[in-house]
């Protein structure tokens, strides 16, 4: 089950917590892999860590001639590509009374555009071979909202609505599109939050924990693996049960 | 050195997989050959492949018969 020996993956923002241990999961199953980011060194010990065969594609997805060039690069580097993670993602918190249109826009154009872009970009090659998995990292926050994040849950509940067209017009192509939307997770990320954030998220987890990056990870390799074949379009939340929907 | 209205047709019957009688030069991808719309620009990806050629958007979206193709290919082809 799972077993991803072959296949060529993408991730984005593979320094990150999570993307770290998307890369290194899909490596765990067979996957060669590609990560994207901007701080070299990070990325060179994410790829050092991989089992398997490991690439680093240094990237600025903020940059729009960087990021028309990734794909044919991840292609290039890989001889292929069959899996896409875009995992990339930034936040600019603040009330939105007090939050400025360059907050806005960073958000914006890193989390939705940029994601857009390579699943555009990702589609040629897997229209053609009729098989490959888009696999979106969005947040429970794009479907529950959270104070301070309106820049940040709108680019994530944009990129649940990107993926379920995109699911729909490719789907007789074997292409798969799907989110994982983790809910609240032990990274660098959630560290940012104040205090009084995380105390009203914790509240409402009924796990009573915050989550594991393996555990985002280990959604992601499901819907990139032949086994999920016929699940497409849908978002697979891992909160621990802070959110059923 | 086959010509290009044969490549072409030859290219629409095998990514149709349509008929080859029905293939005709005045035959619409969608509506004469089934295509459907994600068909016609898979259509134009393998035309560029075939023809070392690049088919930009606004052109690619003219591109509704198999004359239109084999045309433009035959315009913009060196």
């Amino acid at each position: 089950m799972f077993d991803l020996g072959g296949k060529k993956a993408l991730v984005t923002g593979g320094s990150g917590g999570i993307g770290a241990e998307i890369a290194r999961a899909l490596s765990a199953r067979g996957a060669v892999v590609a990560i994207t980011g901007t701080r070299m060194a990070a990325l060179e010990e994410v790829v050092a860590s991989l089992p398997g065969e490991g690439h680093i594609l240094p990237c600025d997805l903020s940059d729009p001639a960087a990021l028309d060039g990734l794909i044919p690069a991840a292609e290039a580097a890989m001889g292929g590509l069959d899996i896409l993670v875009n995992n990339a993602g930034i936040t600019r918190d603040t009330l939105a009374m007090r939050m400025k249109d360059a907050d806005w826009d960073a958000v914006i154009d890193v989390n939705l555009s940029a994601a857009f872009r390579l699943t555009r970009a990702a589609l040629k090659p897997m229209v053609k071979a009729r098989r490959g998995r888009i696999i979106q990292i969005t947040s429970i926050v794009g479907v529950t909202g959270n104070p301070g994040q309106a820049n940040y849950a709108a680019s994530k509940a944009g990129l649940i609505g990107m993926s379920k067209s995109v699911a729909s017009e490719v789907a007789a192509r074997g292409i798969t599109v799907n989110c994982v939307a983790p809910g609240f997770i032990t990274t660098a990320m959630t560290d940012k939050l104040t205090d009084e954030q995380k105390k009203t998220m914790a509240e409402r987890i009924p796990a009573g924990r915050m989550g594991e990056p393996a555990e985002i990870a280990a959604a992601v390799v499901y819907l990139a693996s032949d086994e999920a074949a016929y699940v497409t379009g849908q978002t697979l939340h891992v909160n621990g049960g802070m959110a059923m929907i | 050195m086959t010509d290009v209205a044969e490549r072409v047709k030859k290219i629409v019957v095998e990514h149709l997989g349509a008929d080859e009688a029905k293939v005709t030069e005045n035959a619409s991808f969608i509506d004469d050959l089934g295509a459907d719309s994600l068909d016609t620009v898979e259509l134009v990806m393998a035309f560029e492949e075939e023809f070392g050629c690049e088919i930009p958007d606004d052109a690619a979206e003219k591109i509704l018969t198999v004359k239109d193709a084999i045309d433009y290919i035959k315009e913009h082809s060196a």
